[in-house]
């Protein structure tokens, strides 16, 4: 079963008068429960395909559907509950709330997304901060905490409301090697352990060897037509 | 909503130096606007109840146009006691009233045998105007008798007039008046004690007893109505005559229609009588007519005044003679519109001959300039209301607006992982809400505080020829509850365009943002 699938996707920003291509028509399929890499340089279009995956960016053509939900038809209150429901992010930067914990941090989707009930978010959180190997750091604040432990507190916050799907921009892109591969080696362990497919995107070839399925962008365009190539 | 709530309290927290500043803000705001409504209220309060609790009452009642001539203190438009009975009897039923004195006001030469000047007197009750007016027994600077406020024969000098006759307690005075058929009498008085002079109307008048008022203005005892009399057990009515009894009919206060209120006794009379008035206040005597025989005489033909002052003394409402105003004392002054309204509306049928009531009835601003300060003190609170508004709503508009410029990423996270904008919304409006709840409660204790520690502290103030006036700030409960609940929504609408401006966020755009 495919978890994303893509036909003739494109993706146009507009700047000024000119009419930038990102995304120039690609087609590709995810399948459940993968561990995909997107990989790519700079302004290849990795971060724009995820954000269409994500569905924090509508595509200007072609069709994207995930989990059977055609994207470009969602509006932005259904986009919402859709990532909040189905979707997990891991950023970059981490993005973790600097006032928040990391307890609070992973807890605030529950709290803020899907209204769980404080004792089964007590449970759910302090069992995804020991999965993530951050337990200890549980009331520590991000600017306490070391780049790959905020790292994991991201990856934990992404699973905290069981997406099928967790979409990671560069999430190695700001740690040491050894910390990249501790990261990506928890993702795939996670992805095992919850079942939940991984999309992440880098421009690290080593990191890159780690996916499952690995898709090669340049220009807006996948190398191998569509097809992964499989680790 | 409680648990936005809680992670809004949870931001406020965190963000510290920030929270502190903007609930500084609103407390300081706060607490400035009770204290001005605490001191200038209070003040406000003290100034009225000089008025009003010592010359004016608060209300007044006087007979159709006395009011518009008051200045000259007319003696013929005074009020009769045929439309007194009615009056009277509203105002002992009336729940809001504690107590009401009739006056009869005069101008007067005061003379002291050597030198003469004018005077404005007040022919009271002095039961009754203590019992309405109780801070005018504080005017009397000299003699020290309050009870009675005046005895029949004496007067109380009002200062200024004592200073520049150079009349003491005790001194013989005569006083002289023109009643309102021009007639001139005059009277000597004892000086019972010399009155202060306060700011204000009737600041400046002498006090006599009423019966001496209605002495010097030759003004006699009028019977009422055989139904009135008959009304209350004091006269029985003869079986409905065969024909109308046209004097009675004359005397009704009901007489609607004027054309049909002619004598049908004298209807073949060569002249033709006057029409009479439906307005019991048009019916001065015509000496001219009495003269011709065309009108009856006096009232007390009908031969009930003695059942008349009987009526008038067992309601323990002194003579049955005429009246320049009634003063009224309310239980509780904030319920002046209504027992207004209310004695309006029930002495309403007493109606003149262009269907107006006879009555006039006033509420105290409208015979005391100050009621212009007082409004003008409200004005001033109103304003002070709105630079608080102000200070709030941009306090808050600015702090949650760097709020949201400050957190964009964390706006963009949020979104991101699937928060609504409306979730967003609710969060920075709780901010708001927090915000402006936190600094409102701290502003009350404070301002609660302050106004406890003036209290301590003896505040004193000067007004007009009156000192050493002890100022006693106080909050009204409702002040504090209006105030307080204006800052906390203006806190919420200061933080609705930040809040809105969040929830609207593009949530790439708000990743991207550095």
């Amino acid at each position: 079963m495919n978890l994303v699938r893509a036909e003739g996707l494109r993706k146009d920003y507009q700047v000024g008068e000119t009419v930038v291509p990102a995304i120039r028509g690609v087609d590709f399929a995810i399948a459940s429960g993968s561990f995909v890499c997107f990989v790519g340089p700079s302004g290849s279009g990795k971060t724009t395909l995820l954000n269409m995956i994500g569905c924090l960016d509508r595509p200007s053509g072609g069709r994207l559907s995930v989990l059977d939900t055609q994207v470009e038809q969602l509006d932005r209150r259904r986009a919402a509950a859709f990532r909040g429901e189905h979707i997990g992010f891991v950023f970059q930067d981490f993005n973790l709330i600097p006032v928040l914990t990391a307890y609070e941090n992973v807890e605030y989707p529950l709290i803020m997304v899907q209204k769980w009930s404080a004792p089964a978010r007590r449970e759910r959180v302090r069992s995804l901060l020991a999965a993530a190997g951050i337990a200890e750091q549980a009331d520590k604040r991000p600017d306490q905490l070391s780049g790959g432990q905020k790292q994991r507190v991201a990856v934990a916050r992404a699973l905290v409301t069981n997406p099928k799907l967790v979409l990671a921009d560069e999430p190695t892109a700001n740690l040491d090697h050894e910390t990249a591969y501790r990261i990506i080696d928890l993702m795939r362990r996670l992805r095992d352990e919850f079942g939940t497919s991984f999309v992440f995107s880098t421009h690290d070839p080593k990191i890159m060897g780690e996916a499952e399925v690995t898709f090669e962008l340049e220009d807006g365009r996948l190398h191998q037509g569509g097809e992964g190539v499989a680790a | 909503m409680i648990d936005i709530l809680k992670i809004a309290a949870r931001n406020l927290l965190r963000y510290k130096r920030r929270t502190l500043l903007t609930a500084l803000l609103i407390t300081v705001g706060l607490v400035a606007v009770l204290l001005f409504i605490a001191v200038a209220g209070s003040f406000k309060s003290m100034m009225v109840a000089q008025f009003t609790d010592s010359m004016v009452g608060h209300l007044q009642v006087h007979r159709r146009g006395y009011v518009g001539a008051m200045e000259s203190l007319p003696v013929d438009r005074n009020m009769r006691p045929r439309m007194l009975v009615k009056l009277y009897e509203t105002l002992d039923a009336a729940d809001g009233i504690e107590a009401w004195s009739p006056r009869v006001k005069l101008m007067a030469m005061f003379s002291n045998f050597a030198n003469t000047t004018s005077i404005r007197l007040n022919g009271i009750d002095p039961q009754r105007e203590l019992a309405t007016v109780p801070l005018v027994a504080n005017r009397v600077l000299e003699g020290g008798q309050l009870t009675p406020l005046v005895e029949r024969g004496k007067i109380q000098v009002p200062e200024l007039i004592a200073k520049g006759m150079k009349v003491s307690v005790g001194d013989t005075v005569v006083l002289v008046a023109t009643n309102k058929k021009g007639s001139v009498n005059g009277m000597t008085f004892l000086v019972q004690g010399i009155l202060e002079s306060i700011s204000g109307p009737g600041g400046r008048d002498g006090y006599i007893h009423i019966d001496d008022a209605r002495k010097l203005l030759r003004i006699d005892d009028e019977e009422v109505e055989a139904e009135v009399l008959a009304r209350h057990g004091y006269v029985t009515l003869a079986p409905e005559p065969a024909e109308p009894d046209a004097l009675k009919r004359r005397d009704s206060l009901k007489a609607s229609d004027p054309l049909k209120a002619e004598d049908p006794l004298r209807s073949d009379d060569p002249v033709k009588p006057a029409p009479r008035s439906s307005d019991p206040a048009d019916e001065e005597l015509d000496l001219d007519a009495m003269l011709a025989g065309i009108v009856p005489g006096p009232p007390e033909r009908a031969g009930h005044l003695s059942e008349t002052r009987a009526l008038f003394t067992d309601r323990g409402w002194g003579s049955p003679a005429e009246v320049s105003e009634i003063a009224i004392r309310l239980k509780r002054p904030e319920t002046q519109e209504t027992v207004l309204a209310a004695l309006e509306s029930q002495v309403a049928d007493l109606k003149n001959r262009r269907g107006l009531s006879i009555f006039q009835l006033h509420p105290w601003e409208r015979f005391v300039p100050f009621s212009k300060i007082a409004k003008m003190i409200d004005m001033m609170t109103l304003f002070i209301r709105i630079i608080l508004i102000s200070v709030v709503l941009i306090s808050i508009m600015n702090v949650l607006v760097m709020a949201v410029y400050e957190r964009i990423r964390e706006i963009g996270t949020m979104s991101a992982i699937g928060t609504q904008p409306g979730a967003v919304l609710a969060l920075f409006l709780s901010e708001g809400f927090l915000l402006g709840l936190v600094g409102t409660l701290v502003g009350i204790v404070i301002s609660l505080g302050a106004v406890w520690v003036l209290n301590s502290v003896t505040l004193t103030f000067s007004f007009g020829r009156q000192e050493n006036l002890v100022l006693v700030p106080t909050i009204a409960a409702g002040d504090v509850v209006t105030t307080a609940l204006l800052t906390i929504l203006v806190a919420v609408f200061a933080s609705l365009q930040p809040a809105w401006k969040a929830s609207r966020m593009d949530p790439i755009t708000a990743l991207r943002h550095v």
